[in-house]
């Protein structure tokens, strides 16, 4: 049957399982949305800015697994969208974006609305297409949907020009698609597999961090497995948390610019460390020319270029996480050779003496709600089961030490790029996804201000996201810096005419509350779990000025030279 | 340390592939000494030099990158074993009076072609590694150069094995 573009972009939607598109209509894109109209299996979240929409599907990505979609239209709708692609690739988040582009006889004219979509997201996508003919649309989506979501994923955005939307053609959908260029290898080496495990297993002083790519790659019950067989102690990233439970007595917490004072020296005194799907950033690594100074270095990563991009690997392993993890844990059943027993108790004894340290301890006698406390609140009142959306600050290290995660794909934030403004439109899309469970939404006066206006896709849709909203009336990771490296020179650092949030919360059809003191902080959320369960509940929780974020490895320093509080 | 290598692509003949490539040198901060590209013998496939410099991991990390474009189909760092690399340049020069002679005898030299005269000028085709083309252009020394027109560099493996699909 011959359908026009628009129709087939709808088709191509359907056919590759996507249940969620969220956008925004506009000039170049009114035939795909008149084709959305004309059908109810794929369903449009209107969102109330391209930003929003972008973090909407990556947030429902995270969540689930699948791929995120977003339809925006062309120029203004496009470089809008920029922000949330960009924080998409940073993390490597499987995601499709259809841009509306002007008609192709406009192309190059500067028309009305025009940019060049795909020049200005190239740098921050896995791949990109402008669809030049009708014909190519279908195959073009099908290889969007691949690209996005096997290798190391990430967003791959497909810009269709408004007659080709208008143009007819037999529409079929290929089942299989090849790309003769993209071949991302999947199946680790089995010598190299081999090697490390013996490595691992001659370690006194094993140790196992690991990152997005576990996450990515579903791979968590494989990696306790074999945590458990190892017996080493493990750190997960910021990207990682959850992947393996932080109730469990191996794990020793984020490690980091603000991971913990007992992941980070264990990092730095391992004589083995075993990095899986993680990249060795820079707030994970300190100084690389102090990290991990007698370490033996076994990366299990998909992505070749990652492997001694920042820290020379001594045995990389390329291919999936998972399929590299079972055959870890394969050749782990077949050997006889276990770790060192004396070996790895004395490691753990030192492991242990830098836990007692407790570096996440802090004042809680100075009569104003400390953030530290309302996570913790937090994490009882929803019995360490919520979905927790980060904004991007303070806040976000408050959550990831304060929350423990047991689960996958709970934890939900932008490490890479480190977005503000990204916390309540991803709530969305992961409460869309996950339209029973409990999302909430731990940001700052700040990061809520800068997408503050998904406050009303929320009641349109009726997400009930739970809003923490810990309000230092700073931008209080600036502020933190400026008083560490900056004298206290509160540079733009304050927020001045902050709004009523609850009167705000409100406006838009929400419940609001406000929080003065520590003795409400846990009655407060309970009644938005319980009470205001279907409802959006935006908390104020006016929190301590000027709490700082601990432990912390200032700039040029080595994982063992914490600043404790 | 520093050492030149050059690096040939197989790269798929669509548009907006060069700005893949180009744009990856550009935002990782690569050095890019020069870059030719254009199609070959199977009309869905470009040819495309690009001779670079950096230390070892550095080059390694440019060829795991240009690895991961879509695009980029194959490629192979021609530095790395035996290879011929040959550059073209066109050169206006002056040819007035000693000068006319001069230029002649040092174009046979460097087994260069005139391929434009005029009354006062020639214009010289000549092929060979950069090097060579240096050379020239140095040898000519007092004999003013108006106009210097160079292709950068493109390569071929030795023997038998090939960069093919």
């Amino acid at each position: 049957m011959e359908l026009t573009g628009a129709e087939i972009v709808v088709q191509c939607l359907k056919e590759e399982g996507v249940e969620h598109v969220f956008g925004y209509p506009g000039g170049a894109v009114l035939h795909i949305y008149d084709a959305f109209y004309k059908q109810d299996d794929v369903k449009h979240i209107l969102v109330r800015h391209e930003q929003g929409a972008t973090h909407a599907a990556d947030g429902y990505a995270r969540s689930t697994g699948k791929p995120g979609v977003v339809l925006v239209t062309s120029g203004p709708g496009a470089t809008n969208a920029v922000t949330g692609i960009a924080t998409a690739y940073l993390d490597s988040i499987p995601m499709v974006v259809l841009t509306g582009q002007v008609p192709r006889p406009l192309i190059g004219n500067d028309a009305f609305q025009e940019v060049d979509s795909v020049g200005i997201t190239r740098p921050i996508v896995k791949h990109n297409f402008l669809v030049e003919d009708v014909k190519d649309l279908a195959s073009v989506m099908k290889k969007a949907f691949y690209i996005a979501t096997t290798g190391r994923p990430g967003p791959v955005v497909v810009d269709i020009p408004k007659d080709v939307t208008a143009h007819k053609t037999e529409f079929s959908y290929p089942r299989d698609i090849k790309v003769r260029s993209y071949h991302p290898t999947v199946k680790g080496h089995t010598g190299q597999i081999k090697k490390a495990l013996d490595i691992i297993l001659d370690a006194k002083c094993p140790m196992i961090y690991t990152g997005g790519g576990v996450i990515l790659s579903n791979a968590s019950e494989e990696l306790v497995s074999f945590a458990r067989a190892i017996g080493a102690p493990i750190t997960n990233t910021l990207m990682g948390l959850g992947a393996y439970p932080a109730s469990d007595e191996q794990f020793v917490g984020m490690l980091g610019m603000h991971g913990t004072y007992e992941a980070n020296m264990s990092m730095h005194n391992c004589d083995v460390l075993i990095a899986i799907g993680a990249r060795f950033d820079d707030r994970v690594t300190g100084n690389l020319e102090k990290f991990c100074p007698s370490a033996t270095i076994v990366h299990v990563d998909i992505d070749p270029a990652s492997i001694s991009k920042n820290v020379k690997v001594d045995v990389p392993i390329v291919g999936d996480v998972k399929q590299v993890m079972e055959d870890f844990n394969k050749l782990l059943q077949d050997t006889k050779k276990r770790p060192d027993a004396a070996a790895m108790k004395a490691w753990w004894k030192q492991v242990n003496e830098w836990r007692a340290q407790d570096c996440l301890k802090y004042d809680t006698d100075t009569g104003t709600i400390k953030p530290q406390y309302v996570i913790q609140q937090l994490h009882e009142a929803t019995d360490g089961d919520a979905f927790v959306v980060s904004d991007v600050g303070q806040h976000q290290m408050f959550a990831a030490q304060y929350y423990p995660f047991d689960k996958p794909r709970r934890w939900i934030n932008s490490g890479g790029l480190g977005t503000m403004g990204f916390g309540l439109p991803a709530a969305m899309g992961v409460q869309m996804a996950h339209p029973d469970e409990t999302v909430v939404c731990v940001t700052g006066e700040g990061s809520i201000q800068m997408c503050i206006q998904e406050l009303a896709t929320c009641l349109q849709y009726g997400l009930p996201v739970k809003i923490i909203n810990l309000n230092n009336r700073f931008l209080g990771m600036v502020r933190q810096w400026q008083e560490f490296f900056y004298e206290k020179r509160y540079a733009m650092s304050y927020m001045e005419s902050l709004p009523d949030f609850v009167k705000l919360a409100e406006a838009y059809g929400h419940i609001g509350i406000k929080v003065e003191k520590p003795e409400d902080v846990r009655a407060a959320l309970d009644k938005a779990m319980t009470e205001y369960k279907d409802r959006l509940v935006f908390i104020d929780f006016i929190t301590d000025r000027e709490e700082n974020v601990y432990p912390m490895i200032p700039a040029g320093a080595g994982l063992n030279e914490m600043i404790l509080i | 340390m520093n050492r030149k290598h050059i690096i040939s692509i197989l790269l798929e003949n669509e548009s907006g592939a060069l700005s893949r490539v180009a744009g990856l040198f550009s935002a990782r901060a690569y050095n890019i000494e020069s870059l030719t590209v254009a199609p070959t013998d199977d009309e869905t496939l470009s040819r495309m030099t690009v001779v670079t410099s950096g230390t070892e991991e550095i080059v390694e990390q440019i060829m795991k990158q240009l690895n991961k474009l879509v695009d980029v189909v194959k490629l192979i760092d021609l530095t790395e074993s035996s290879f011929i690399e040959r550059e073209l340049m066109l050169a206006k020069v002056e040819a007035t009076s000693d000068a006319r002679s001069e230029v002649k005898r040092l174009a046979d030299i460097f087994r260069g072609r005139i391929i434009d005269v005029t009354d006062n000028t020639y214009t010289i085709e000549m092929t060979g590694k950069g090097e060579k083309l240096d050379a020239f252009l140095t040898a000519l020394s007092s004999i003013s150069i108006y106009e210097v027109v160079r292709s950068g560099a493109i390569g071929i493996g030795r023997g038998e094995k090939s960069l093919t699909l």
